[in-house]
């Protein structure tokens, strides 16, 4: 079966209006752990699809934010430059979420002093989350994406 | 304009005491790290750092494009360079240049006419400053030409750049071919150009700078002068100020051949201008000039109570100087030793690692500049300084008491460090009284091989 960012929304609801402090889920290839935090709040699920989780923090300590899911893979900038989802101004992003990426994808273009250099994947897989806004300053080894891996 | 923040091009405790300075000044800084420096103290000292790429410093430290970009990106106004890395190269100047950032150093043109060694040695003797007798090389057979004019022992130096490297001691004239292919396939590597000319060897000479202040508009102040005879294969390991036993008019000649050369080329910011002094006539002959701060001169703050860096700042902001020449008092007598990770029983081989325990030194005119504290790394890739410690002191007496009892206090686990030589140097009554010249140090350890079972020359 397939989750949804609705089912797991749906779920977080549930479990808020439980007494459960701890909730695991374990689907084929997929395992959900929830836990309530000290203050009674639902701590942040190790499930990515959240739509409150993982937004890309002002400075992002690039080795740190390493995703715990097994099933995302990173895709860093292998250099420092400025981002790019498109090629030029107006025109369509190379990618968005959702799309399928192969290892020679081109998912974004980082420049540096006037020179473009354009990222492939180097994964296979779809594209999970673009973490970096268009135009911002990313370091070397920061994450750019996450590509969720092929079932 | 008013520089607001800094971009720091650099790393090691010349960042950490940059950083200092800027916090002194209320200006932010912006510390470019390579990936194996995230962690690193001055990362952590810094109010934000940006990583530049991989560990390796051609793809970091020596990667002009990210580092512009980098301030660009973080909105700094200004980069400080350091010392070593791009300090001395004028891509990064002339990058700045063209996108309007502040380079805290001086013009690219002037980092390009101090760097060839030719054109620097053509601009002293224009400014009437002494260099030892010379010659460019073209043919081998002009080459042999001259070096019978200039007389053995000469040396072999490359023109693309100094610290030793393309450097080759011809004592026998039928040796000139064999030291010049050597020197220019050196110097090839080191600084991508072979070129290679001939200089007059000054056996006993002491190693002798000036440190200098231009203005960008052709004015210019001295601060003094160092002794920096305590080197091992023109690797400086001790620096002090003043110079042991140089003669008041000694000093001041120096000191006004600094400021000719200075003056000369309206040079900006913080320079030295380094020159042998022969032991045995005292006459003085130009090397070169280093065209940034040097890691020595904190000694030269300790006497004139001078703060270098804020210096260089106020002048990159066209502020000028902050004092004038008559106005700097030169108040006894500092020492520096540089406590290096690296290994004296083992030919001073570099010795990283983690540094499990650091403990330093502290007391009445002791100062530290390290990045080194319990538990950093000391990365394979970079130079092996972990920190400075400088002694101050009424004279001389005093300061080398006090630098003894500091290094005694000194306690690095985990590498090795150059602490027994410097207790050994200390020690050593030629040393204490003062008579220093480049070839003390092979003749101390000569004394001693214990400390240096397997050496080689440069």
């Amino acid at each position: 079966m397939n989750l949804t960012a609705a089912d797991i929304a749906e779920i977080l609801r549930l479990v808020e209006g439980s007494t459960f402090d701890e909730l695991s889920l374990e689907f084929e290839g997929l395992k959900l752990n929830f836990k309530r935090g000290a203050d009674g709040a639902i701590a942040r699920p190790a499930a990515p699809a959240s739509p409150t989780a993982m937004l890309a923090p002002v400075e992002p300590p690039p080795v740190a934010a390493a995703a715990a899911d097994p099933n995302l893979l990173d895709v860093r900038s292998p250099m420092l430059g400025t981002f790019y989802r498109a090629p030029k101004p107006g025109a369509p992003p190379y990618v968005a979420v959702g799309a399928a990426v192969e290892a020679e994808t081109i998912v974004c273009i980082i420049e540096v002093m006037k020179l473009m250099n354009t990222v492939r994947a180097e994964v296979r897989g779809t594209v999970a989350e673009i973490l970096v806004a268009d135009g911002a300053l990313v370091e070397y080894g920061e994450i750019l994406l996450r590509v969720r891996k092929p079932d | 304009m008013s520089i607001r923040r800094i971009l720091i091009a650099n790393r090691g405790e010349i960042a950490a005491r940059i950083i200092r300075t800027c916090r002194e000044l209320h200006i932010e800084t912006v510390l470019a790290v390579s990936e194996a420096d995230r962690s690193s103290v001055p990362a952590a000292l810094a109010d934000r750092i940006v990583c530049i790429g991989p560990a390796r410093a051609s793809e970091s430290y020596l990667n002009a494009a990210a580092i512009v970009q980098a301030a660009l990106g973080t909105r700094a106004d200004a980069i400080h360079p350091g010392y070593g890395f791009l300090s001395e190269r004028p891509v990064l100047a002339q990058m700045c240049e063209a996108h309007d950032i502040v380079f805290i150093g001086p013009t690219a043109a002037q980092i390009e006419a101090v760097g060839d060694k030719v054109r620097a040695r053509d601009e002293a003797q224009q400014a009437g400053v002494p260099v030892a007798p010379g010659a460019t090389v073209g043919s081998l057979k002009e080459a042999m030409v001259a070096a019978r004019e200039i007389g053995a022992p000469l040396l072999v130096k490359a023109v693309g750049g100094g610290g030793g490297r393309g450097m080759k001691r011809v004592d026998r004239l039928e040796d000139l071919p064999a030291a010049l292919q050597l020197a220019a396939a050196e110097a090839q590597a080191a600084f991508g150009d072979a070129r290679v000319f001939l200089e007059r060897l000054i056996p006993r000479a002491r190693h002798v700078e000036v440190q200098v202040l231009g203005d960008g508009r052709g004015g210019a102040l001295h601060l003094g002068e160092r002794d920096c005879s305590i080197q091992r294969r023109y690797q400086k390991m001790l620096e002090e100020s003043p110079a042991p036993g140089l003669s008041d008019d000694s000093r001041q000649a120096l000191c006004d051949a600094a400021l000719r050369f200075t003056r000369r080329l309206s040079y900006r910011g913080a320079g030295t201008v380094e020159f042998l002094v022969d032991r045995q006539d005292g006459a003085f002959y130009f090397l070169e000039m280093n065209a940034r701060i040097q890691v020595e001169h904190p000694v030269t703050e300790a006497v004139t109570g001078m703060d270098i860096v804020a210096e260089q700042i106020a002048i990159a902001n066209g502020a000028g100087f902050s004092i004038a020449q008559s106005e700097i008092r030169f108040q006894g007598c500092a020492i520096e030793c540089r406590i290096n990770a690296e290994d004296p029983l083992n030919n001073f081989a570099p010795s990283p690692g983690v540094a499990r325990e650091a403990i330093w030194p502290s007391g009445e005119g002791i100062r530290v500049d390290t990045h080194i504290a319990s538990g950093s790394s000391v990365p394979p890739f970079y130079d092996s300084l972990l920190g400075k410690i400088i002694a101050h002191g009424a004279d001389r007496e005093s300061a080398l008491r006090r630098l003894r009892t500091a290094v005694d206090a000194v306690r690095i686990v985990g590498v090795q460090t150059n602490l027994s030589f410097h207790k050994l140097l200390l020690a050593d009554p030629a040393f204490q009284a003062g008579s220093l010249d480049t070839g003390y140090v092979e003749r101390l350890l000569e004394r001693n091989p214990k400390l240096a079972e397997v050496r080689e020359y440069g």
